[in-house]
Protein backbone atom coordinates (compact mmCIF):
# COMPACT_ATOMS: atom_id res chain seq x y z
CA UNK A 1 0.00 0.00 0.00
CA UNK A 2 1.58 3.26 -1.22
CA UNK A 3 0.99 6.54 -0.09
CA UNK A 4 -0.63 7.82 -2.91
CA UNK A 5 -3.08 5.06 -2.88
CA UNK A 6 -3.39 5.27 0.97
CA UNK A 7 -4.43 9.02 0.38
CA UNK A 8 -6.78 7.75 -2.80
CA UNK A 9 -8.45 5.54 -0.34
CA UNK A 10 -8.68 8.21 2.52
CA UNK A 11 -9.85 11.05 -0.46
CA UNK A 12 -12.94 8.45 -1.43
CA UNK A 13 -13.75 7.95 1.92
CA UNK A 14 -13.90 11.28 3.07
CA UNK A 15 -16.03 12.30 -0.26
CA UNK A 16 -18.13 9.29 0.30
CA UNK A 17 -19.01 10.60 4.21
CA UNK A 18 -19.81 14.09 3.08
CA UNK A 19 -22.17 13.18 0.28
CA UNK A 20 -23.92 10.72 2.90
CA UNK A 21 -24.39 13.59 5.45
CA UNK A 22 -25.62 15.85 2.32
CA UNK A 23 -28.25 12.96 1.07
CA UNK A 24 -29.12 12.65 4.87
CA UNK A 25 -30.00 16.19 5.04
CA UNK A 26 -32.36 15.49 1.95
CA UNK A 27 -33.38 12.15 4.01
CA UNK A 28 -34.31 14.42 6.76
CA UNK A 29 -35.76 17.54 5.44
CA UNK A 30 -38.07 15.67 2.66
CA UNK A 31 -40.15 16.88 1.58
CA UNK A 32 -42.15 13.67 0.70
CA UNK A 33 -42.34 10.68 0.82
CA UNK A 34 -40.61 9.20 -2.35
CA UNK A 35 -37.83 11.70 -1.56
CA UNK A 36 -37.01 9.88 1.50
CA UNK A 37 -37.11 6.65 -0.31
CA UNK A 38 -34.50 8.16 -3.14
CA UNK A 39 -32.47 9.17 -0.01
CA UNK A 40 -32.29 5.84 1.42
CA UNK A 41 -31.54 4.17 -1.70
CA UNK A 42 -28.65 6.22 -2.70
CA UNK A 43 -27.15 5.77 1.37
CA UNK A 44 -27.16 2.38 0.46
CA UNK A 45 -24.96 2.75 -2.78
CA UNK A 46 -22.60 4.71 -1.11
CA UNK A 47 -22.51 2.36 1.75
CA UNK A 48 -21.79 -0.17 -1.01
CA UNK A 49 -19.05 2.15 -2.38
CA UNK A 50 -17.79 2.42 0.94
CA UNK A 51 -17.42 -1.35 1.63
CA UNK A 52 -15.75 -1.85 -1.80
CA UNK A 53 -13.22 0.87 -1.33
CA UNK A 54 -12.40 -0.80 2.01
CA UNK A 55 -12.08 -4.07 0.27
CA UNK A 56 -9.31 -2.60 -1.75
CA UNK A 57 -7.81 -0.63 1.21
CA UNK A 58 -7.36 -3.90 2.83
CA UNK A 59 -7.15 -5.90 -0.04
CA UNK A 60 -9.33 -8.74 1.04
CA UNK A 61 -12.36 -10.33 -0.83
CA UNK A 62 -14.67 -10.44 2.02
CA UNK A 63 -15.75 -7.08 2.02
CA UNK A 64 -16.62 -7.38 -1.84
CA UNK A 65 -19.62 -9.86 -0.71
CA UNK A 66 -20.64 -7.02 1.59
CA UNK A 67 -20.84 -5.15 -0.52
CA UNK A 68 -22.94 -7.22 -2.91
CA UNK A 69 -25.30 -7.99 -0.27
CA UNK A 70 -25.83 -4.57 0.82
CA UNK A 71 -26.59 -3.84 -3.22
CA UNK A 72 -29.01 -6.75 -3.76
CA UNK A 73 -30.70 -4.85 -0.13
CA UNK A 74 -31.19 -1.61 -1.27
CA UNK A 75 -33.00 -2.78 -4.33
CA UNK A 76 -35.36 -4.94 -2.54
CA UNK A 77 -36.00 -2.06 0.25
CA UNK A 78 -36.66 0.82 -2.06
CA UNK A 79 -38.74 -0.96 -4.44
CA UNK A 80 -41.00 -2.26 -1.54
CA UNK A 81 -40.90 1.02 0.10
CA UNK A 82 -41.69 2.30 -3.46
CA UNK A 83 -44.53 -0.46 -4.19
CA UNK A 84 -46.32 0.27 -0.63
CA UNK A 85 -46.49 3.83 -1.79
CA UNK A 86 -47.56 2.96 -4.93
CA UNK A 87 -50.38 0.34 -3.93
CA UNK A 88 -51.00 0.65 -0.32
CA UNK A 89 -49.26 -2.53 0.12
CA UNK A 90 -46.41 -4.52 -0.74
CA UNK A 91 -47.33 -7.84 -2.27
CA UNK A 92 -50.80 -8.04 -3.00
CA UNK B 1 2.23 -12.93 -2.81
CA UNK B 2 2.17 -9.96 -1.35
CA UNK B 3 3.43 -6.58 -2.79
CA UNK B 4 3.19 -7.59 -6.17
CA UNK B 5 1.35 -4.35 -7.50
CA UNK B 6 3.47 -2.23 -9.57
CA UNK B 7 3.60 1.19 -9.05
CA UNK B 8 1.98 2.16 -11.82
CA UNK B 9 -1.24 0.28 -11.24
CA UNK B 10 -1.62 1.94 -7.80
CA UNK B 11 -1.41 4.98 -9.58
CA UNK B 12 -4.60 4.26 -12.07
CA UNK B 13 -6.30 2.81 -8.96
CA UNK B 14 -5.95 5.73 -6.91
CA UNK B 15 -6.74 8.27 -9.92
CA UNK B 16 -9.93 5.95 -10.18
CA UNK B 17 -10.79 6.19 -6.56
CA UNK B 18 -10.55 9.89 -6.56
CA UNK B 19 -12.26 10.20 -9.38
CA UNK B 20 -15.14 7.96 -8.24
CA UNK B 21 -15.25 10.39 -4.45
CA UNK B 22 -15.82 13.34 -7.04
CA UNK B 23 -18.25 12.07 -8.94
CA UNK B 24 -20.07 10.54 -5.70
CA UNK B 25 -19.64 14.65 -4.16
CA UNK B 26 -21.31 15.81 -7.14
CA UNK B 27 -24.59 13.49 -6.97
CA UNK B 28 -25.07 14.30 -4.03
CA UNK B 29 -24.80 18.16 -4.00
CA UNK B 30 -26.94 17.69 -6.89
CA UNK B 31 -29.36 15.80 -5.01
CA UNK B 32 -29.56 18.13 -2.49
CA UNK B 33 -29.75 21.32 -4.18
CA UNK B 34 -32.41 20.97 -7.09
CA UNK B 35 -35.86 21.91 -6.64
CA UNK B 36 -37.95 19.33 -7.79
CA UNK B 37 -38.17 15.80 -7.34
CA UNK B 38 -38.40 14.68 -10.94
CA UNK B 39 -35.41 17.26 -11.23
CA UNK B 40 -33.62 15.23 -8.17
CA UNK B 41 -33.79 12.10 -10.05
CA UNK B 42 -30.86 12.84 -12.19
CA UNK B 43 -28.01 13.30 -10.01
CA UNK B 44 -28.28 10.47 -8.76
CA UNK B 45 -27.38 8.26 -11.95
CA UNK B 46 -24.09 9.81 -11.56
CA UNK B 47 -23.69 7.50 -8.01
CA UNK B 48 -25.20 4.60 -10.12
CA UNK B 49 -23.05 4.76 -12.49
CA UNK B 50 -19.61 6.57 -12.86
CA UNK B 51 -18.76 6.38 -9.90
CA UNK B 52 -19.56 2.35 -9.20
CA UNK B 53 -17.72 1.68 -12.35
CA UNK B 54 -14.39 4.07 -11.44
CA UNK B 55 -14.70 1.50 -8.14
CA UNK B 56 -15.43 -1.28 -10.26
CA UNK B 57 -12.55 -1.23 -12.45
CA UNK B 58 -10.46 0.01 -9.95
CA UNK B 59 -11.09 -3.51 -7.97
CA UNK B 60 -10.65 -5.36 -10.83
CA UNK B 61 -7.19 -3.78 -11.56
CA UNK B 62 -6.09 -3.96 -8.04
CA UNK B 63 -7.17 -7.77 -7.14
CA UNK B 64 -6.22 -8.88 -10.37
CA UNK B 65 -2.54 -7.46 -10.19
CA UNK B 66 -2.61 -8.54 -6.28
CA UNK B 67 -3.01 -11.85 -7.26
CA UNK B 68 -1.35 -12.37 -10.69
CA UNK B 69 -4.28 -13.70 -12.70
CA UNK B 70 -7.44 -11.90 -13.89
CA UNK B 71 -9.87 -11.24 -11.50
CA UNK B 72 -13.21 -9.95 -12.74
CA UNK B 73 -15.94 -10.41 -9.35
CA UNK B 74 -16.13 -6.56 -8.61
CA UNK B 75 -17.99 -6.30 -12.15
CA UNK B 76 -20.29 -7.96 -10.86
CA UNK B 77 -21.23 -5.24 -9.02
CA UNK B 78 -22.02 -3.23 -11.80
CA UNK B 79 -23.88 -5.45 -13.57
CA UNK B 80 -26.17 -5.83 -10.52
CA UNK B 81 -26.26 -2.54 -10.54
CA UNK B 82 -27.15 -2.11 -14.23
CA UNK B 83 -30.25 -4.59 -13.57
CA UNK B 84 -31.84 -3.17 -10.55
CA UNK B 85 -31.29 0.48 -10.49
CA UNK B 86 -33.38 0.92 -13.09
CA UNK B 87 -36.64 -0.73 -12.20
CA UNK B 88 -36.11 1.54 -8.47
CA UNK B 89 -35.81 4.52 -10.12
CA UNK B 90 -38.73 4.14 -12.40
CA UNK B 91 -41.03 2.79 -9.57
CA UNK B 92 -40.44 5.51 -7.81
CA UNK B 93 -40.79 7.89 -10.61
CA UNK B 94 -44.21 6.10 -10.83
CA UNK B 95 -44.77 6.82 -7.18
CA UNK B 96 -44.07 10.58 -7.47
CA UNK B 97 -46.28 10.55 -10.60
CA UNK B 98 -49.17 8.81 -8.48
CA UNK B 99 -49.23 10.74 -5.59
CA UNK B 100 -48.49 14.28 -7.31
CA UNK B 101 -51.98 13.10 -9.19
CA UNK B 102 -54.03 11.91 -6.49
CA UNK B 103 -52.77 15.14 -4.76
CA UNK B 104 -54.46 17.06 -7.12
CA UNK B 105 -51.82 19.27 -8.87
CA UNK B 106 -52.49 20.01 -12.23
CA UNK B 107 -49.04 19.89 -13.93
CA UNK B 108 -49.21 16.37 -14.42
CA UNK B 109 -49.57 14.89 -17.78
CA UNK B 110 -52.78 13.08 -17.96
CA UNK B 111 -52.49 9.23 -17.82
CA UNK B 112 -51.50 6.74 -21.09
CA UNK B 113 -53.22 3.67 -19.96
CA UNK B 114 -57.03 5.32 -20.74
CA UNK B 115 -57.66 6.56 -23.94
CA UNK B 116 -58.46 10.26 -24.21
CA UNK B 117 -61.46 11.88 -24.61
CA UNK B 118 -61.70 12.96 -27.93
Amino acid sequence: MSSILSFAVAFALACYTVASLLVLVRLVRGPRAQDRIFALDLLYIHGMLVMLVLGIRYASDLYFEAALLIGLLGFVSSSALAKFLLRGEVIE
Amino acid sequence: MSAGVPGWVEAVVAVLLVLSGLFVLVSAFGFLRLPDFFLRMHPPALAYTLASWCVGLAGILYFSLHAGRPLLHPWLIVVVLSITVPVTTLLLARVALFRRRSAGADDTPPPLSTPPSA
